[in-house]
């Protein structure tokens, strides 16, 4: 698709690589997604975090998607963005 | 002695060229006689068999670029490495007379004119200007990966007003600013809200990225110009929370030698100059200046104009003074002007046929620009249609007495557009109660011409609320 080089067309003050969203600066009060990939005891490990930012003042909310081998449905991506601060999706075995 | 051996020579040829060919002999005379190097264009084996003679690949074109060889063969003499004296095409007497060989080309005819350099093919310029010389370009390069959309980067950079851009390689950029004779390095001003200096190559960065053809570019850099001067206010009008935002009005040549529309739907979508111009200068507002929606952008509601507002007048009518004619300038001047506006209100009027009543009509509807009780605070442009244009026409009436009539028809007596007014908090304050107040300030109500031949609709561009001196005025500037 690309190899392309374009011209900035900016004032050119920030940085050219795309920088990260911001990060939240604290955890109490947030709202918190977890997303189970539907890896085996997936499951547990997010009861875990869950309690853990439960004790940091986090509100959480539990979400899954069906499979891990695919990219999460665009309904539940959006439902997320919506519903969420920030989401910690639960990868790897 | 009669040759030269204190010079070095060089030779561009190409094998395509029949001039080229025809004095092969002349070349290896040259050749064994003076220090002598070949470039050749296109194929590297032309010349291969000539005894004598090194011919160099230049199939990159690069030597020729840089030598900005324009026809072959083309015969250069250097005094050390600066050229000191060329000669183009096969002139037998002037070839003897450059090379100082007597004999040259004996048996060739004496003269034959050369052919095109391939450095001058449609489009090579630009394409070797971003192959050899694209330092000439001094933005910053923004390489995508492999797997980047470039359409998708332009949008997630920011780039865009929400609508796709043309992503800006440089051989795009290199395009338009052939279009102008300044320099890429020129400065325009200073762009806000980020005060940042702009230079013409970022303005024609922009130009590609809003769809405009090179054609479009000297017009372009006439629209920023004009933006950034003092007296538009471009600053302010970018903050603001009311509507407005910069429309632009081209008169003169340069509407119909790049194709503007002054006519049907003149002010709706359709025409690439129209939509392109207005463009570039919101994406150079927006990209150069730092000003978008969400951050120094406080407009509560803002208008679609903020894409792109722009057309041309129509001119069609000899009697008919122009808005760069209102302005000082001669109906042979290719004029931008900017104003500061908003949206367009219809003026319905399908049942009169006398200018009297017409006018009346027109006045009624310029009462209510911002608020129907509020005078002296927003200007305005009537945008007269053709069958409007008509009905004056036929009463005799010009553009003057429309304009008197208007002023004297809006001309009010405080008292009935005080606060409370109507049931109306807004409204004008108590000191203006004995006074007689005029819609628009002096030079405030702006009239022009544009349309399709059909209808009977004219209509208003209400103007930002702080215009004038405080705020922005119409400022209009002549396309170098």
């Amino acid at each position: 698709m690309s190899n392309l080089t374009m011209l900035d067309p900016t004032s050119e003050l920030n940085p050219a690589e795309r920088q990260l969203l911001p990060r939240l600066d604290q955890l109490a009060g947030a709202t918190i997604g977890l997303l189970d990939i539907s890896k085996p005891r997936g499951k547990e490990f997010l009861d875990e975090v869950e309690r853990q930012l439960l004790l940091l003042g986090a509100t959480v909310n539990r979400y899954c998607k069906p499979t891990f081998a695919r990219v999460a449905p665009r309904e539940l991506n959006q439902k997320i963005s919506v519903e969420c601060d920030a989401v910690i999706e639960g990868l790897a075995d | 002695m009669s040759s030269d051996n204190t010079h070095s020579y060089t030779l561009v040829v190409k094998k395509a060229c029949p001039t080229c060919e025809l004095i092969q002999p002349a070349i290896r005379q040259l050749a064994q006689q003076l220090r002598l190097q070949v470039y050749v264009q296109d194929d590297p084996a032309f010349l291969a068999d000539l005894e004598d003679v090194s011919s160099s690949d230049d199939s990159t074109l690069k030597y020729s670029f840089h030598h900005n060889i324009e026809i072959v063969p083309t015969l250069i003499r250097f005094d050390g490495k600066e050229e000191s004296e060329r000669i183009v095409g096969w002139d037998r007497q002037q070839w003897r007379d450059f090379s100082g060989i007597e004999d040259l080309g004996e048996e060739l005819i004496a003269f034959k004119p050369g052919c095109g350099s391939m450095t001058e093919d449609p489009g090579m310029q630009e394409v070797l200007a971003a192959r050899f010389a694209s330092d000439a370009l001094s933005a910053r390069r923004i390489d995508l990966a492999d797997a980047e959309d470039e359409m998708e980067a332009c949008y997630e950079r920011g780039w865009t007003d929400g609508l796709p851009v043309i992503p800006p390689t440089p051989i795009r950029v290199l395009r338009m600013l052939a279009a102008s004779d300044r320099a890429a390095s020129d400065i325009v001003g200073r762009v806000p809200p980020d005060n940042v200096e702009c230079s013409v190559e970022k303005v024609a960065i922009n130009a590609v990225l809003a769809g405009c053809k090179p054609d479009y570019f000297p017009t372009v850099l006439s629209v920023v110009e004009a933006a950034l001067k003092d007296e538009f206010c471009m600053h302010g009008l970018l903050c603001t929370t009311y509507f407005s935002s910069p429309v632009v009005i081209v008169n003169g040549p340069v509407v119909k030698r790049i194709g503007m529309n002054s006519g049907g739907n003149a002010l709706g979508q359709g025409n690439r100059a129209n939509a392109t111009i207005g463009r570039a200068l919101q994406l150079l507002i927006r990209n150069v200046g730092g000003g978008k929606p969400g951050g120094i952008d406080r407009a509560t509601l803002g208008n679609p104009g903020k894409y792109t507002f722009c057309f041309a007048e129509d001119e069609s009518d000899p009697d008919w003074p122009s808005l760069a004619m209102d302005r000082g300038f001669g109906r042979t001047d290719s004029v931008v002007s900017l104003f500061a506006g908003d949206g367009v209100q219809p003026v319905l009027d399908q049942l009169s046929r006398d200018p009297e009543s017409l006018a009346l009509s027109m006045a009624a509807s310029l009462r209510s620009v911002a608020h129907v009780k509020k005078f002296g605070m927003a200007d305005a442009i009537l945008v007269v249609c053709p069958e409007h244009r008509r009905v004056f026409r036929e009463g005799g009436w010009d553009k003057e007495r429309l304009r008197q009539a208007l002023y004297d028809h809006l001309m009010t007596p405080g008292a009935e557009l005080m606060s409370g007014v109507g049931g109306m908090t807004e409204g004008m304050p108590e000191k203006f109660k004995d006074k007689l107040l005029n819609k628009f300030r002096d030079d405030g109500l702006h009239i022009v011409t544009a349309g399709g031949t059909a209808g009977m609709f004219s209509a208003i561009i209400s103007g930002w609320v702080a215009s004038g001196e405080k705020g922005s005025q119409l400022v209009s500037k002549a396309i170098v």
